[in-house]
């Protein structure tokens, strides 16, 4: 059985006990990574360096020196600034761009011997749902349904799509509105938004100051723990970064949930939802009931205004986050122009892509004279009212248990057209973002169709142990079938 | 109160309005929002961090320094500090600004209401308000005139903090808005938050200018942008008041505008208008948290303020007996205080002392300085020299008019009073017998004017003693030459 198919804790081990070699394992990935091109899912490869890493990780397994992620193959999303190599947030706008300098999350992965393989596609600026709007194309999920690939979701599908297809053993991805937790459902894998402020943003490519968040991207659950505890860290170089303590993520699950208060928020039982998920949500919540858990309805009044703020705040954000690709120090410049503003227009012209520029002009408005108290404003203090629901009821209960998504992922050239249906996606996933506490999907169930369906953890700020707990039991009983390996 | 300052225009007379904008370059080692260095005068774009430069997920952390230099600022203004205060970003396109934003405080200044008091000329002060003062990133430079078809940015200042110190309109007059300027300037150069100088574009101006008939609202407002010394302010506010006037009478209106001022003509011209000005959609900046200063951190630096201009003036009248304004002579220049202040403890007579050193300082002093354009710190003449110039005098050891002379050879020669006079032998004569000697040969020498003298023409005396003076080649002690002179005058 190839390498590939093992978990981080399980490669781990095998690399402890000698049986195979970290080059090995790194060139099994790469194997799989050109076998499996039509997935799309690398954007760059850095194999070679990935090959000098793995002698030197295996030189630690050699001298017992091996630290926490030694030897373990990643994928890198491509808005994580990696130094000297190519980091484009898959947009042309910065399809040029290698950075000088490398990012908080990467380094603390590489200073606990994690090695890369290549940097993953992704919605362009993490702006989207279906991970098809990246400069490079769409990348696409190893699932299929009938003869048709299924899309990864967004905007780290290319993550998702790699982690879910063997192509990496973990993935980092980042979340603003759901892009890590909805391709995860999507992809049938494990991937958690962390606190705001858990992980450094240093290094990231902004879309949405306030909201953007990294994580991980797993096949387990303990994989998802050993990956966040190594990717977060307090930063100096970021303000928003919050000085609490790592706690060993992975070493502290237990599974034991007896006597713990699960949340069921009524609100989030909408209509829209697809039948099978709503019946897989019941199902799980009565495998938490059933190893002692207790259940309780609460309430999350505003939680259908997420959706709305979501969309202004986040754009607005976007709209001057982006400013800065404006042709004159880095990245895509047009060739000709007539004069300054000839510049800009046609250099963001070319560079930026429909959905983003769709996103800028909706941030220009909600922020201009006249508009920003109707839009923007109302949205911050929707953020507010959303963060006290969650603030309530986490005084009842431990976590909260939801449906990731409102529906499996879409068959590719099937996805919705409009984008009010599309940003639907996001309204079981925002809400985190918008009050800061962390959310997981873990994929539980499968429809009749044979499509992945995950359920979503919600905890309150810095809970994730609890997360990674109610997971791994959740991960447990479902016994969700992975992606095929073959 | 009568107001002196209008301006007579064709229908009657004019109040001039004018409100001030002011830009202050913090002082500090690195910019407000990242570790690149500040100082003035670097190769282009050597002096910029990934920060500055607008790099793609590059964070801006705050310099606290910055922060405390801002409430140092506001404490020595009699300003209220917000505890919690926030930054915004200003957003809008220029090459100039690498993140197409400027992070400022907008919504939420750092530096609440104060007010400074502004000396006049007259002896009078007037009370200026101050609305608030805010932290403020600066933005970078662009350079056109280096090549026919490119222009070239220097990022060096991208990022450097400024304070914008905004006023109320309380100023009426060019006097009243350049004293303000310059009792400000003296203020932050105290309190080490701002270098002042505004010939390296440390210290700006925006200026708010309307007039109105006495008594009557504000008129409309124009604002003349980046004005960088005194004279150009004048110049700014003498032209737009003038444009203003005659625009009015001739039965136009004020437009609401922008205006830049053009130095080599000294006039404005219209940049922008309101309707053309840019919408910056200000928006808290979420790369940040919200600015919490605590009571103790704002106590301590309270605390920690050295005495400021008016403390000073009212110290120095009122202990060494200085009149205001020459205290106030004194005190506006910072460097001038430190050198005055750095004699005064070698002063011997603490009486009389202080008041003639103060004298010698803003008389003598000043007067070499200016002559070869020299300021204080570059004086020829040491603090502790001049003072013991001051002793010599007060101890009548020389007379104030043999001081000069000592003088002109300490700032020509150097060395110390002492030795010069040591010397240069122009010790002052006390010895009544020594003197008396002189004086009788003087008498016998002038016996027709004796004679005239003694039948009435009084005014001689001042001859007799000139002469005695002469002979003695000034080093005659002039009270024991008067007393001997009119003892053997009347005596005979």
């Amino acid at each position: 059985m190839s390498l590939t198919f093992k978990t981080i804790k399980e490669a781990k081990e095998g690399l402890q006990n000698k049986e195979f070699t970290v080059k090995e394992l790194v060139q099994e990935h790469i194997d799989r990574i050109e076998a499996h091109r039509q997935l799309n899912a690398y954007v760059t490869d850095t194999f070679e360096q990935a090959l000098t890493q793995a002698e030197q990780a295996q030189q630690r397994y050699n001298t017992g020196e091996a630290r926490g992620l030694e030897g373990i193959p990643l994928g890198i999303k491509d808005l994580y600034c990696t130094k000297g190599v190519k980091t484009t947030a898959c947009s042309k706008i910065l399809h040029n761009f290698v950075p000088p300098y490398e990012s908080t999350v990467t380094q603390n992965l590489f200073d606990a011997g994690a090695i890369m393989l290549g940097k993953l596609n992704m919605d362009e600026f993490a702006m989207g749902s279906a991970n098809l709007y990246s400069h490079f194309g769409a990348a696409k999920s190893p699932w299929k349904n009938g003869e048709k690939h299924l899309v990864p979701g967004g905007s780290s599908g290319g993550s998702a799509g790699a982690v879910a297809g063997y192509l990496a053993m973990g993935a980092t991805g980042s979340d603003t509105g759901g892009s890590i937790r909805q391709p995860a459902a999507f992809c049938g894998i494990v991937g958690i938004k962390p606190t705001y402020g858990r992980c450094s943003r240093y290094g990231m490519m902004a879309f949405a100051s306030s909201l953007d968040q990294a994580g991980p991207i797993t096949r387990s659950v303990y994989d998802a723990a050993l990956l966040l505890e190594h990717m977060a860290s307090f930063d100096a170089k970021d303000a928003t970064s919050k000085n609490v303590k790592v706690p060993s993520y992975a070493a502290n699950i237990n599974k034991d949930i007896k006597g713990l208060k699960v949340g069921i928020p009524k609100e989030y039982n909408m209509s829209g939802m697809d039948p099978e998920i709503g019946k897989a949500w019941e199902e799980a919540q009565q495998w938490l009931k059933a190893q002692g858990a207790e259940l309780v309805e609460v309430s999350l009044p505003n939680t259908q205004y997420a959706l709305p703020a979501y969309y202004i705040i986040a754009p607005a954000e976007a709209s001057s986050n982006l400013a800065r690709y404006d042709g004159v120090r880095y990245g895509h410049r047009a060739e000709s122009f007539e004069n300054l503003n000839d510049m800009y227009c046609s250099t963001r012209g070319e560079g930026f892509g429909a959905e983003v520029k769709k996103r800028l002009i909706i941030g220009t408005y909600v922020l201009s004279a006249g508009h920003y108290d109707a839009y923007y404003l109302k949205a911050k203090k929707v953020q507010q009212l959303i963060r006290n629901d969650f603030k309530n009821a986490f005084k009842d209960v431990d976590v909260m248990l939801t449906p990731t998504t409102p529906t499996p992922a879409f068959t590719e050239g099937e996805e919705p057209k409009d984008p009010v249906t599309m940003y639907l996606n996001d309204v079981l996933t925002v809400s985190a973002n918008i009050a800061g506490i962390p959310g997981m999907s873990v994929p539980t169930h499968l429809t009749q169709a044979g499509l992945p369906i995950g359920m979503q953890l919600l905890g309150p700020h810095f809970r994730e142990d609890t997360l990674f707990n109610v997971g791994a039991a959740l991960e447990e009983v479902a016994q969700f079938p992975m992606f095929p390996k073959q | 109160m009568s107001n002196t300052n209008l301006y007579k225009g064709e229908t009657g007379e004019w109040e001039v309005v004018i409100g001030l904008e002011i830009h202050a370059q913090v002082v500090s080692k690195s910019k407000l929002f990242s570790g690149a260095a500040t100082a003035f005068g670097a190769d282009p774009n050597t002096q910029v961090s990934l920060v500055d430069s607008g790099f793609p997920g590059m964070l801006p952390v705050l310099n606290r320094e910055c922060v405390r230099q801002a409430i140092r600022t506001g404490l020595g203004l009699n300003c209220e500090i917000n505890k919690w205060s926030r930054f915004d970003r200003k957003n809008y396109f220029y090459p100039d600004l690498p993140n197409g934003y400027q992070i400022s405080q907008f919504y939420h200044p750092l530096v609440g209401p104060g007010k400074v008091l502004v000396d006049l000329s007259d002896g009078s002060q007037k009370e200026v308000r101050i609305h608030h003062i805010h932290l403020e990133q600066d933005a970078g430079k662009s350079i056109h005139d280096l090549s026919p078809d490119k222009s070239y940015i220097d990022l060096n200042r991208a990022g450097v903090a400024l304070m914008e110190l905004v006023t109320e309109p309380d100023m009426r007059s060019v006097e009243e808005a350049q004293n303000f300027v310059k009792k400000l300037r003296s203020i932050l150069r105290y309190l080490g938050t701002c270098d002042g100088n505004m010939e390296e574009g440390s210290m700006r101006c925006d200026i708010n200018v309307s007039v109105r008939r006495p008594g009557d609202e504000y008129g409309t407002r124009t604002e003349t942008k980046n004005v960088n010394s005194l004279r150009f302010m004048g110049q700014a506010i003498e032209y737009e008041v003038q444009r203003q006037i005659e625009l009015i009478e001739s039965g136009g209106s004020v437009v609401q505008e922008t205006r830049l001022f053009d130095p080599t003509k000294g006039e404005t011209r219209s940049m922008r208008t309101k309707e053309e000005s840019n919408d910056y959609r200000y928006f808290p900046d979420p790369d940040l948290l919200p600015l919490i200063v605590e009571q103790a951190e704002i106590d301590e630096l309270r605390e920690s303020l050295p005495e400021l201009p008016d403390e000073k003036v009212n110290r120095y009248v009122t202990t060494f007996g200085l009149k205001p304004y020459d205290a106030q002579v004194l005190v506006m220049e910072k460097e001038t205080t430190q050198y005055f202040e750095a004699g005064l403890t070698d002063i011997k007579n603490k009486k009389e002392g202080p008041k003639l050193y103060a004298n010698w300082v803003t008389g003598e002093l000043f007067g070499a300085l200016n002559k070869e354009s020299l300021g204080v710190t570059e004086s020829k003449v040491s603090a502790s020299h001049l003072a013991s110039l001051i002793n010599l005098i007060t101890d009548n050891i020389i007379s104030g008019k043999i001081a000069k002379d000592v003088f002109g050879y300490m700032w020509t020669e150097g060395g110390s009073p002492e030795s010069i006079v040591e010397s240069k032998g122009l010790k002052q004569v006390t010895d009544e017998d020594e003197i008396r000697t002189i004086v009788a040969d003087v008498l016998a020498k002038n016996d027709a004017k004796v004679t005239e003298y003694k039948a009435g023409k009084d005014k001689l005396f001042g001859f007799f003693v000139g002469q005695v003076m002469k002979a003695m080649q000034g080093k005659g002690n002039p009270e024991v030459v008067n007393m001997i002179l009119k003892r053997l005058l009347n005596d005979e």
